[in-house]
């Protein structure tokens, strides 16, 4: 076998198909901050914790109900997603004449709450979540082993984030949204429903974070804490990639996860902290983020 | 919006004309840092010291956070990297090198200082929401370099730190001796912080914090000062942060963790924010909840997150803001 500096192609390649699931959750974690951000004006800081209630979703109705991946895969979401209205409904809303900092603050404090109250239930050592049999096993690609499971976590996280996008950029509903986001009040005045419309967005922006909790539930166990670290990392690629951007910020997910895998093989002890520089760097060279606009 | 503002004013309005003393200092602030001391100095003999020094060094972490948000407006979701590197830099001075307590204070103190240089310098290039988010960030690197350095002793931390002598001379060993350093520390503190709002400096801070665009017009240089509010603040938290691992011998992982970051928040918002004494008060009470309450686990978790939400929604001033209303005193 041939090897690149002195790597083995499958380490390589092992942690550059690793660096790509993480990014494809970064992707669509933080496709679903942007859009939330983008309408309401907050950081929902609940965001880590709305994908482990995903991944708990589905593991509850596996568990309980019996309802296998594939319906979680979409029921998981919609109920989360509906949780999220119900949030956005009673508390969030009240938030939205005030400074935006105390959005930031009362998701902080929901986060707190729902990762406490599973934290309660479930404990904190994590509970398996079975890879559906359809996607059990792997494929010999001749330079790697590729996981079946895992190949579907990029593709269909790749799927959704391009869907979202062709729905935002390119539909009716999602020039309504555009519009809203520009100028809400305006928009209010051509007879469209603002509010109603914020709720919806907060709505499938959570939905999003529920989807990749459903698909992180085999590949990392389902615990209370999954999602308190990773929202943290999110941040600092929403950062890097500025949020005016749907396109932004999926190549930036993506981009990332696959600069992290790459540390992991060259210098392992930096890959937790690369994001991190690379936010450094880019706050240094281009402070309004790679894709974003300058306030 | 409009109400808050006049509320504001009508609250700030009697301070101008309050009376004030050889200090410049409103006779009933005065008269509550004098009850404050006096608390403190009979404290110890009547309530566990232990727990009167952890409140008294988050009531100055509470207040070096104050000093940023309430008076520079800017929210910073981790301020646990300056409290937690001076802890384990203070640590690690007095443990592996035998520094005496107050120079290994004092290096805990100067790294975080030098740290909320670096992270301010590179975070107030954003703004708002955006500024949060890197703060926390940055914090979250801060963590991760804990976990692996090598000499901070990784999950187990740094543990039996030394308490020294002080000077080399004030055996700091029982708690009642080390009670009155700590006490001399955050009393010291809360003045130099009350100083600083009430200062040129603090006014200018205040007046970008209402209006950066006009505070600019004028001919001050914002970024310069958010830069300095925020190395203070850095400052600050870092000394409380090295005093702690003095008092509880410890540095750990929780010192740096984005839970600690969220607690200063919670103590700050639940006190007051941008009142000079509500982050002592908050502080007091999340630590006593979290004392009486340990043994109920994940719960704590959850009322910390109850008290954010109720304290967003309904309670925006905090204690101290409410009772400074009801008396018509700024306090």
């Amino acid at each position: 076998m041939f090897e690149l500096l002195g790597i083995p192609p499958q380490a390589l390649f092992g942690q550059l198909l690793l660096g790509l699931i993480n990014g494809s959750f970064y992707a669509l974690l933080s496709l679903g901050l942007a859009i939330i951000f983008g309408l309401l004006n907050i950081i929902n800081f609940t965001h880590g914790a709305q994908y482990m209630m995903g991944a708990f979703v589905a593991w509850m109705l596996l568990n309980y109900l019996g309802i296998n991946y594939w319906a979680a895969l979409v029921l998981a979401p919609v109920i989360v997603g509906i949780t999220g209205v119900i949030i956005e409904r009673l508390l969030i809303s009240r938030l939205y004449h005030l400074d935006h900092l105390y959005g930031l603050l009362l998701t902080f404090g929901l986060a707190l709450i729902i990762q406490g109250l599973f934290r309660n239930e479930y404990g904190i050592s994590g509970l398996p979540y079975q890879i559906p049999s359809q996607l059990s096993g792997g494929m010999n690609l001749g330079f790697m082993f590729l996981p079946n499971y895992r190949g579907w976590v990029v593709v269909a996280s790749l799927v959704v984030c391009l869907a979202t996008w062709f729905v935002i950029e390119k539909t009716r509903l999602g020039a309504y949204l555009r519009a809203a986001t520009e100028n809400p009040t305006l928009v209010g005045a051509f007879g469209i429903n603002v509010p109603r419309l914020i709720t919806l967005t907060y709505g499938f922006g959570v939905a999003l974070a529920a989807f990749a909790g459903v698909l992180a539930a085999p590949i990392y166990s389902v615990n209370p804490n999954m999602g308190a670290d990773l929202i943290i990392v999110v941040f600092a690629v929403v950062v890097i990639g500025g949020m005016g951007s749907i396109l932004g910020s999926i190549v930036t997910g993506f981009g990332l996860g696959l600069i992290e895998g790459l540390t992991r093989v060259f210098y392992p002890e930096g890959s937790a902290v690369v994001i991190f520089v690379i936010m450094a760097i880019v706050l240094l060279v281009k402070p309004a983020g790679l894709f974003g606009r300058a306030a | 919006m409009a109400a808050d503002t006049r509320t504001a004013t009508e609250v700030a309005a009697p301070a101008i004309t309050a009376p004030t003393n050889a200090m410049g200092m409103p006779r009933h602030h005065l008269l509550i840092f004098a009850g404050l001391l006096a608390l403190g100095l009979v404290g110890p003999f009547v309530l566990y010291p232990v727990f009167l020094m952890k409140v008294m060094c988050f009531a100055l972490f509470a207040c070096a956070f104050n000093l940023l948000l309430g008076y520079g407006g800017l929210l910073s979701f981790g301020h646990a990297a300056y409290f937690g590197s001076a802890s384990y830099v203070s640590a690690y001075a007095a443990k592996a090198w035998g520094l005496t307590p107050e120079l290994a204070i004092l290096l805990g103190t100067t790294t975080a200082a030098v740290l909320g240089l670096v992270f301010g310098a590179l975070a107030i290039r954003r703004q708002g929401i955006y500024f949060a988010m890197v703060t926390l960030a940055f914090a979250q690197m801060v963590f991760f370099f804990s976990v692996q350095a090598p000499f901070t002793g990784g999950e187990d931390g740094i543990q039996s730190v030394p308490r020294g002598h002080l000077f080399g001379l004030i055996d700091l060993g029982p708690d009642r001796s080390l009670y009155f350093l700590v006490l001399a520390i955050t009393f010291l503190g809360l003045l130099l912080i009350y100083r600083i709002i009430h200062s040129p400096f603090g006014q200018v801070l205040k007046a970008i914090r209402d209006n950066e665009p006009r505070s600019i017009s004028l001919g001050y240089r914002a970024n310069q000062y958010k830069l300095a509010v925020f190395v203070l603040s850095a400052t600050l938290a870092g000394l409380a942060g090295a005093t702690k691992a003095l008092v509880f011998q410890l540095a750990s992982l929780t010192d740096v963790y984005w839970t600690m970051s969220g607690e200063v928040v919670l103590m700050t918002l639940l006190g007051g924010m941008g009142t000079v004494f509500g982050p002592i008060v908050g502080a007091a009470v999340v630590v006593a909840m979290q004392n009486y309450l340990a043994t109920f686990g994940a719960w704590v978790t959850i009322i910390q997150g109850v008290i954010f939400v109720v304290s967003v929604l309904l309670f925006r001033e905090g204690i101290i803001g409410v009772l400074g209303r009801w008396l018509k005193k700024p306090l």
